[in-house]
């Protein structure tokens, strides 16, 4: 699904990513774990296309695609998802105008017949019914005044209607408290799928304990130093990082 | 309603301005140049009567003493007054009885305009009095409104079967002497529009004018009164377009607004003439003067615009809150791009005691543009518990465009209460990189987030005016980002 391979990438001048190298299968969960500043959100970004990060060496093939040559919004159809650390908010935009302009673009480039207004909030109520969402954050503008559980609520709503092949959750735990973790991970549990791969970046072990990922990597200082199952996390959680940020260096 | 993506391709087809089409049309024209014989010939034309005709020429007169406005924030070369024509009409003049004598090349034109002018394409419950250059030529639900007694014609024709009425309100809201525009549009106004609503009768419909400036280096200058009689209520919206052409052409409309008692007017505007090209040839300079008087109690008028258009626009919609408890409201967006300039605002005169008003004001500028808000909030001194609310917003589109924002206000009556906020944004990296990771292009995206931006005052329009601005906003912005 995804191979990334020998990846530099700088910000402002500055290396931060800097030779990483990864592998992920359809169907595979993957973590991404390390301190501050190591490159997770980093890794995020280019991946997503974002403006302002610039790949100065290696490759990244998305289904065999060269993902680095897309546009964001193309990137977007092709079906690669990030979830954002902090959602952004768009005032006077209703979430349910911006998702569906959001879901019918993304269906135009992949060939689909864009949705009428009833079609579209039929699938809506359908997918919020399943992953247990009330309906009242739809009337809102998108993020507004959402609390920090919303959002990122609205976050994986976001990523089940859109069907990615391919999702990024950069620190979607920061901010939640325990209940809300366990809805956001419930969510992002019932969207695992044999056909489709999950990259979760985050900080700490904990939310690892409900979405339980195949393998693990360690990312110091811009690179990948330790790969492993879920056990690693564990032992990460005990020793902390400062052990790993020997080995990058 | 895919409203961004539809414009997309829209845009695409029509090659930037759509109504940028010129109609084949042989013109009767007034000859060129402006002298008291322009103005009696024009009056003349109209079969007008003597009152009228004096009437012009004390204007004429006045104007001659009167010096171009050049306090607003806008800038352009001299303009010639005696190189234009002022009175164009089709020559084929079509009659008023049926539609099917109406010229089929500027029914043609119509269609191209989207103007659903045969009665069985008419928009649901709009009525259309269309406005071609200076001659009204087809006026469509007419029958159905004179049973209600609600006069809706030309204001030519108001002239020779309501002259009471003209008389008794013409330059009662809009003096002839009141600036030099609008003093210039009193002497040599062509047409436009008249309504009158009677007591207690609430408009069933939308009344609609569609004004298209066709002819090549004519002014316009559109009159519109309306009249809403005590506890009346109507509805009215104004579109306008007009061709592509290298020379900018005036446009010098005045719009008089008059409710007694209990009644409302509500005003919609959405204003699309050409805008120039992308280096600022070319262009409409709209420079309007359109002012409603509250003059009995409890009554409402409401101005909400679209402003889209113009290489130049200078407009101040305002309201004259004279009766008790009266209300006025302004919602605006205007929309510069490239090198439009626009310096648009209100005024809202508080005379009445416990009178209200409400300002909402978004300005989006983009590429070289400038754009301005102006309004006065004045409190007389007979403004017992008068309250104004104002909300100025802009929101920039790249570094090379500015945003200003001018509030007047002053009152002498202690008990008013004025409040005035004012923001200015522009639309964040941040926002644009979300929108397109969730596939939108970039100019959906800024279309998205402009319409988001605009929301309080589009909800403010008639249904079918809502979507077409929508549309409108997207086009205007085409290419501001990237």
């Amino acid at each position: 699904m995804l191979e990334i391979k020998d990846l530099h990438a700088t910000v402002d001048g500055k290396e931060i990513l800097r030779g990483l190298s990864l592998s992920i299968k359809a169907g595979e969960v993957h973590a991404i774990m390390g301190p501050n500043g190591s490159g997770k959100s980093t890794l995020s970004y280019v991946l997503a296309g974002r403006d302002g990060y610039a790949v100065t060496k290696g490759e990244v093939l998305y289904r065999g695609k060269n993902l680095l040559a897309m546009e964001p919004e193309v990137r977007a159809a092709e079906g690669v998802f990030l979830a954002f650390q902090y959602p952004v908010e768009i005032p006077g935009v209703s979430n349910t105008t911006f998702l569906k302009h959001a879901l019918n673009a993304v269906r135009k480039h992949r060939g689909e017949s864009e949705l009428d207004a009833m079609q579209f909030v039929k699938l809506l109520r359908e997918t919020m019914k399943k992953l247990g969402m009330s309906e009242e954050m739809l009337k809102r503008a998108v993020n507004v005044g959402f609390s920090g559980g919303e959002k990122k609520r609205n976050e994986v709503l976001q990523m089940a209607l859109l069907k990615p092949a391919f999702a990024v959750l950069d620190e979607t735990d920061s901010g939640l408290d325990i209940d809300a973790l366990k809805v956001v991970s419930d969510g992002v549990n019932s969207l695992r799928a044999p056909d489709r791969a999950m990259l979760v970046i985050t900080h700490y072990q904990r939310l690892l304990d409900y979405i339980v990922p195949d393998h693990v990597h360690v990312l110091a200082k811009g690179r990948i130093v330790r790969s492993g199952d879920k056990s690693l996390a564990l032992e990460l959680e005990k020793s902390g990082y400062a052990a790993f940020a020997k080995e990058a260096a | 309603m895919a409203v961004t993506t539809e414009t997309r391709e829209q845009v695409k087809a029509l090659d930037k301005y759509k109504y940028g089409f010129v109609t084949d049309i042989e013109m009767e024209t007034a000859p060129k140049g402006l002298d008291e014989d322009t103005v009696r010939f024009i009056s003349a034309k109209k079969n007008e009567p003597a009152w009228m005709l004096e009437w012009r020429l004390k204007a004429f007169r006045h104007w001659l003493g009167m010096k171009e406005p050049s306090w607003a924030k806008v800038s352009y070369p001299p303009i010639d007054f005696q190189n234009a024509y002022y009175y164009a009409a089709p020559k084929k003049k079509p009659t008023v009885k049926s539609l099917d004598e109406v010229d089929p090349e500027l029914l043609e034109t119509y269609k191209k305009l989207g103007i659903p002018l045969a009665e069985q394409e008419r928009l649901a419950g709009v009525a259309v009095d269309a406005v071609f250059d200076s001659v009204s030529v087809a006026t469509t639900y007419k029958g159905k409104l004179e049973k209600m007694g609600i006069i809706f014609c030309s204001i030519s024709e108001a002239m020779q079967k309501h002259p009471e009425l003209v008389r008794q309100y013409i330059g009662t809201v809009v003096p002839y002497t009141d600036n030099f525009y609008a003093t210039l549009n009193s002497a040599v106004f062509s047409d436009g529009s008249f309504v009158y609503v009677p007591k207690g009768v609430r408009c069933p419909m939308e009344l609609s004018t569609y004004f298209r400036i066709n002819a090549s280096e004519t002014g316009q200058f559109e009159r519109t009164l309306i009249i809403a009689d005590a506890g009346s209520y109507v509805s009215y919206l104004e579109g306008c377009t007009a061709p592509m052409r290298d020379e900018n052409q005036l446009h010098a409309a005045v719009v008089e607004l008059v409710a007694l008692d209990d009644a409302e007017i509500k005003y919609s505007t959405v204003q699309n003439w050409y805008p120039g090209d992308e280096n600022g040839k070319g262009g409409i300079y709209n420079f309007v003067t359109k002012r409603g008087a509250c003059r009995g109690r409890n009554s409402k008028i409401s101005w909400t615009q679209v402003e889209t258009g113009s290489a130049i626009t200078w407009k101040y919609p305002s309201c004259i809150l004279q009766g008790d408890n009266s209300q006025g409201e302004f919602y605006s967006v205007a929309i510069t791009n490239n090198y439009q300039q626009a310096d648009t605002g209100t005024k809202m005169i508080h005379l009445g005691k416990n009178t209200r008003s409400r300002i909402i004001s978004k300005g989006i500028s983009a590429g070289h543009a400038q754009n301005t808000y102006r309004g006065l909030v004045r409190m007389g001194p007979r403004a017992e518990g008068a309250r104004n609310y104002t909300q100025c917003d802009s929101l920039l589109i790249g570094d090379k465009c500015g945003a200003h924002t001018v509030p007047y206000i002053e009152s002498k009556n202690r008990s008013a209460r004025v409040e005035h906020e004012a923001t200015t944004s522009k639309i964040s990296d941040d926002q644009l990189f979300y929108c397109r990771q969730r596939g939108l292009s970039e100019e959906d995206a800024v279309s998205l987030i402009v319409n988001g931006f605009c929301k309080d005052v589009l909800q403010e329009l008639p249904m079918e005016f809502a979507v077409e601005a929508q549309k409108l906003v997207a086009i205007s912005l085409e290419g501001s980002v990237g």
